[in-house]
């Protein structure tokens, strides 16, 4: 079992889907241009330039790709899209972060950071930009690349398609560039997560089923008999995602040269079709895609087999089941019937024990190596990620509960509940993966510096503490202040007085917010002075760990 | 249409998912797959060689 090398690659490697790709390219391109010229608004003018800039980019590339004449080793697997997956997810992610800092700020002290004139810079538009490019251009850079680099591992097969992987990843990066342009210049179709418009819509359809057929391609010619669990998690992630995309994005242009579209669903049919494509995205792009980066990097670092392989399998089958139903309690006291409100509350009181299943899989790995929390900074920042699992999976459906969804709904305390997901379960799983992902990309004995890991942590962990506190203390605030009533049944606080009330917890978020960021680029540093092959002297010469020889 | 939904979603749908359930145990548990399962936990251990005929850290 230990010396397998990739099965020989098939034709796919070789330069006949060379020309295919160049019309493509072309034919792209032309439609771009069309387009720009013909456009019935400038937004979509500006976008097609866009699209044609990045078809010419990709010409550029197609042309260097073949005068190189780099003949691709079918043996070896391609870690070269993986790299650059790290590269993109680290940038994207202190992007998101730093948006997220400034709006913030915009919340805490609205009269400072308020510029009429710049209508970019307006919290509207902004926010949207933190959500996706967190969400989806960190958490989905990651996601691509952590999968391409595992599936590859477990499967012990090259990445399937040739260029396929490279198309993902430079569509991915297209679609991110369309989508947060979109949102600055005001393109918005006003779904929650899913804000791009029709035609970004279809280009990442195309990007997610050519993914699909990387991943599956790959899992097909696979040298190993089992499919391991992270790449099940993987695909359920591929696929779902895929279904949700397409059915939440079912709209009609108004023109096909312009950027405005109608949703095909009108009014509550809309709202739970769009709640469940969001709490989906939440299931399966922030749920099952990092579960499978937890299944595959924790047993790594730590060097132990997943803790129960047969409690990995139940918890797969029973979250995917269960989460597709759950999206209805974000439509509590609306005009759902309230047979599906219950329906959503209850399947999301369900979910509380698959999501356990994985978090005790995750912790329980550990078992009989806690010690090595003490020593590897990285593997504790996974640990505490899986910790932060558990929690804001025991809040969810607690919260989805209708008479606590009373008090919650509409507060502060929903985003504190999401960032304790986003911030610690998501960030911090991918932090690790980032941390591990690096040395072993660049072929590095360690990273460049554990103690600069620890710096990260810490501080991290304290933002988010601040993060999530603030907001749970601002949100039941906000919700008891709402339903507060005086002796004659009037409501005892005007709206703005709750929002003055708030003002302290909007800065102390921000703060958490700031330490959050700066943790991110202490990681950047030290990731980078890895993959330049650097390490920290002093630390290397004190550790007494690297005293052994041979 | 909703009375008939609601019902078929009540009982058929139930009875669907509690044996979806029922058979993921018995897939999971049953004792003849159990070496499948341990050897499919060393998956991720078990991959020393980077591709390139070099052994990864």
């Amino acid at each position: 079992m230990t010396s397998v090398t990739p099965r020989t690659a098939t034709a796919t490697t070789g330069g006949g889907d060379i020309p295919f790709i160049a019309a493509a390219l072309g034919v792209g391109l032309l439609l771009a241009l069309f387009v720009a010229a013909r456009a019935a608004d400038p937004l979509m003018s500006a976008h097609a330039f866009i699209f044609a800039a990045a078809f010419v980019g990709g010409g550029f590339a197609l042309v260097h790709h073949v005068s190189s004449g780099a003949k691709a080793d079918p043996t070896a697997y391609e870690f070269g899209v993986v790299k650059a997956g790290v590269f993109a997810s680290v940038f994207w992610g202190l992007a998101g972060f730093l948006v997220g800092v400034v709006i913030a700020a915009q919340l805490a002290f609205p009269n400072i950071f308020y510029f009429p004139e710049l209508g970019w810079t307006n919290f509207g538009r902004l926010r949207p930009l933190h959500t996706s490019a967190v969400i989806f251009a960190f958490g989905g850079n990651v996601l691509i690349a952590t999968s391409f680099y595992v599936v590859q591992r477990t499967s012990r097969a090259k990445l399937w398609g040739g260029l396929a992987p490279w198309f993902v990843f430079w569509g991915y990066q297209l679609f991110i560039v369309i989508a947060a342009t979109g949102y600055l210049m005001g393109v918005t179709q006003s779904r929650e997560y899913a804000e791009p418009e029709w035609y970004a819509d279809l280009w990442l359809t195309l990007v997610w089923v050519v993914y699909l057929l990387v991943f599956l391609g790959t899992i097909l010619k696979r040298k190993e008999p089992h499919i391991y669990v992270a790449n099940w998690f993987y695909l359920a992630f591929i696929v779902t995602i895929a279904m949700l995309h397409i059915v939440n994005n079912l709209a009609i242009p108004v023109s096909l040269t312009g950027v405005k579209s109608y949703s095909l669903f009108a009014g509550v049919q809309d709202a739970l079709t769009q709640w469940w494509y969001g709490h989906n995205a939440v299931g399966f792009f922030l749920t099952a895609g990092f579960l499978a980066i937890m299944y595959y990097f924790i047993p790594k670092q730590a060097d132990r087999p997943v803790y129960s392989y047969r409690l990995s399998i139940i918890h797969f089958w029973a979250l995917i089941f269960i989460y597709i139903w759950a999206g209805p309690h974000h439509l509590h006291y609306t005009a759902l019937p309230e047979w599906a409100q219950t329906l959503g509350m209850t399947f999301s009181i369900m979910l509380w024990m698959p999501s356990w299943g994985g978090m005790i899989n995750g912790l329980m790995t550990l078992s009989g190596a806690w010690d090595k929390l003490r020593t590897d900074p990285v593997l504790r920042m996974m640990v505490v990620s899986v910790a932060f699992y558990g929690m804001s999976t025991f809040e969810g459906p607690l919260m989805s509960v209708r008479a606590v969804n009373s008090l919650s709904h509409y507060t502060d305390w929903t985003i504190g509940h999401v960032h304790s997901g986003a911030l610690g379960w998501v960030g911090y799983i991918s932090f690790g993966a980032l941390y591990c992902l690096t040395p072993w990309l660049w072929k590095r004995k360690s990273l460049y510096s554990n103690q600069l890991v620890e710096w990260h942590f810490w501080i991290s962990t304290i933002g988010i503490l601040l993060y999530i506190t603030s907001m749970w203390v601002s949100g039941i605030m906000q919700g008891l202040m709402w339903r507060a009533y005086d002796a004659f049944g009037f409501l005892e606080y005007s709206f703005v007085e709750t929002v003055e009330a708030m003002h302290p917890y909007y800065i102390i978020r921000m703060s958490g917010g700031l330490l959050f960021l700066t943790g991110a680029l202490i990681m950047a540093y030290n990731l980078w002075r890895t993959a330049k092959g650097d390490v920290r002297e002093k630390e290397f010469a004190a550790s007494p760990a690297l005293a052994p020889a041979e | 249409m909703y009375e008939t939904l609601a019902k078929f979603a009540q009982t058929w749908g139930l009875l669907l998912f509690v044996l979806a359930f029922v058979l993921v145990l018995i897939y999971a548990l049953n004792p003849r797959n159990k070496k499948k399962f341990d050897e499919a936990k060393r998956i991720p251990l078990e991959d020393e060689e980077d591709g390139n005929g070099g052994k990864r850290d």
